[in-house]
């Protein structure tokens, strides 16, 4: 192993452990994400028999859809937040002209942080909901085994995209020196495309051919779709496609604005 | 009396504080206002596409779901305005800052409540306050003059129960430092809650929020009597106008439970 993936590997490592030391907060936003699953999970219930079979969904699919929606919420950080309030704080400290002239990637070393995080939060605050969801509401676990691994690296093409996406907002301080602003617009834009709050098939003509063609969509819609086995082999592919070219994308248009930002930070002298 | 008329007053002299330090930066403030004005209006939208698929969800129309979402979402909203940010106490707690509060000459939560109070949390209940105009407008009722009372006095009593569940959550906090989002299950969690009609949810669950927490009393239990519909529980009619001592009792449990924390409280040595 090269040195510098045992470095990246060190700094997923310390994330993960960093953020499981806070046993009782986490356990506090399981139960957050339970309680938020089965109050969804019911209107969900309720529109579904009023129209069953809706978008394609039968009724356990769409129940199983609130569940693994919750447990993912947190992964994929639709919220924001994970490595995007360290880089903030960074910025009000000015710590931030230190962290460009480490002999450490930028964006490598956040990913890392970030990826350590994200393997985190799947696992404690995704398995509960989802446990509570199958066992009370007769949830839809996946009936081939396959599906699972590519359900997984969905989960991490999803946390790519999300994590680009933040990288971006969060290089946004560089020029207007509070992201605040953008983060809320972002919250906004990705709680709703993303499909957390309805599957994005259910949305109105042309609002829906947007949103699935949308970055967002990776984030919740399409592992969620796949964990649903509601596709294809071969469309189930071509979903992951989908995600792996937003996230080449949006990692590229990162990595183009950081030395953009970081040329600025030279003209200013640091 | 006269200590409630000081703890009000020191909770005006707080505000006004924050207020003054927030409107230095007036187009910031515009910004944050507007997006939470979207942000909030989001679960509304998410309502409205759902009647895109069906007249009715639970047996209740969209200007019914209408009432129930604005009278929740306002109660919530001004709650949250007035007190919302007790939910820092833990970070207080940690930060050793709760001891500077109970040496002020000032009640502590009075100023635990109105720290960082921020004007941008009007977003909610001004949102919420546009869908029940429309729904109560929509809505087949004849406005009587005992009906329009009745819409007031949920208000006040939700708002009023919302206050202190906020204030009774947090103090769990004395005990358990880390559990904040514990809180966001009762507030957030208890408002999302109270946007679908009873009927959808299983009887127990509406059981424990009619008896355990006393949300039923925020909207349910009056728009029931309102717009003349059967309770799925079936509870005494009498019930439907019980809202103000709920929100009563609710105060004095809140108020007990703050005064038992601040006992236990052990101080942070500084």
């Amino acid at each position: 192993m090269t040195s510098s993936a045992r470095l990246y590997l060190a700094i997923a490592r310390g994330s993960f452990r960093r953020y499981s030391t806070y046993r009782a907060a986490t356990l506090a936003g399981v139960f957050t994400n339970t309680v938020f699953g089965a109050i969804l999970a019911y209107t969900f219930l309720a529109l579904w028999r009023a129209r069953p079979g809706l978008g394609g969904y039968d009724t356990a699919q769409a129940v199983t859809y609130i569940w693994v929606s919750q447990s993912l919420l947190i992964t994929v950080a639709v919220w924001g937040g994970g490595f995007q309030d360290d880089v903030q704080e960074r910025f009000r400290t000015g710590d931030i002209a230190v962290d460009l002239y480490r002999p450490v990637d930028f964006l490598g070393w956040w990913l890392a942080a970030d990826l350590g995080r994200a393997a985190f939060h799947l696992l404690a605050r995704g398995l509960v909901p989802i446990t509570f969801g199958v066992l009370l509401f007769h949830a839809r676990l996946p009936h081939s085994v396959l599906t699972w691994p590519v359900f997984l690296l969905s989960v991490l093409l999803a946390v790519l995209v999300s994590f680009a996406l933040r990288y971006l907002v969060s290089l946004t301080g560089f020029w207007l020196h509070d992201s605040d602003g953008v983060r809320a617009v972002m919250l906004v834009v990705s709680m709703f495309l993303s499909g957390m709050l309805l599957p994005l098939g259910l949305f109105p003509d042309g609002l829906r051919e947007a949103a699935q063609a949308l970055p967002w969509a990776a984030l919740i819609q399409v592992p969620t779709d796949i964990f649903l086995e509601r596709d294809s082999a071969s469309a189930a592919l071509g979903a992951l496609g989908f995600q792996l070219l937003w996230a080449v994308l949006l990692l590229a248009a990162g990595r183009a604005a950081q030395l953009l930002a970081t040329r600025k930070v030279v003209v200013q002298g640091g | 009396m006269e200590r409630l008329r000081w703890a009000v007053r020191s909770w005006q002299l707080t505000a006004g504080m924050w207020t003054r330090s927030a409107m230095a930066y007036r187009a910031s403030f515009a910004l944050m206002l507007g997006a939470n004005i979207l942000i909030t209006s989001l679960d509304f939208v998410v309502v409205v596409l759902m009647f895109q698929h069906t007249d009715r969800l639970g047996g209740w129309s969209l200007p019914e779901l209408g009432l129930l979402y604005g009278t929740s979402a306002f109660a919530l909203g001004t709650a949250d305005l007035f007190v919302g940010s007790v939910d820092g106490l833990g970070e207080r707690i940690r930060a050793g800052t709760l001891d500077v509060m109970l040496i002020r000459p000032a009640p502590a939560l009075s100023q635990a409540c109105a720290e960082r109070f921020s004007l941008r949390r009007l977003g909610r209940p001004t949102q919420a306050l546009v869908v029940l105009i429309w729904a109560a407008s929509a809505v087949r009722v004849d406005w009587s003059w005992d009906k329009l009372l009745l819409l007031a006095a949920l208000l006040v009593s939700g708002t009023v129960i919302f206050c202190a569940l906020f204030i009774g959550g947090a103090t769990l906090q004395f005990w358990w430092g880390e559990a904040k989002e514990l809180q966001n299950s009762f507030t957030y969690g208890g408002a999302t809650l109270l946007h679908y009609p009873p009927t959808i949810f299983a009887k127990d669950l509406v059981a424990g929020v009619t008896f355990g927490l006393p949300l039923a009393f925020v909207n349910w239990l009056p728009l029931l009597h309102i717009l003349g519909k059967p309770d799925p529980l079936g509870l005494p009619a009498a019930l439907q106008f019980a809202s103000p001592l709920a929100a009563a009792a609710s105060v004095l449990v809140a108020g007990l439970l703050w005064r038992a924390g601040l006992r236990a409280y052990r101080g942070a040595g500084n």
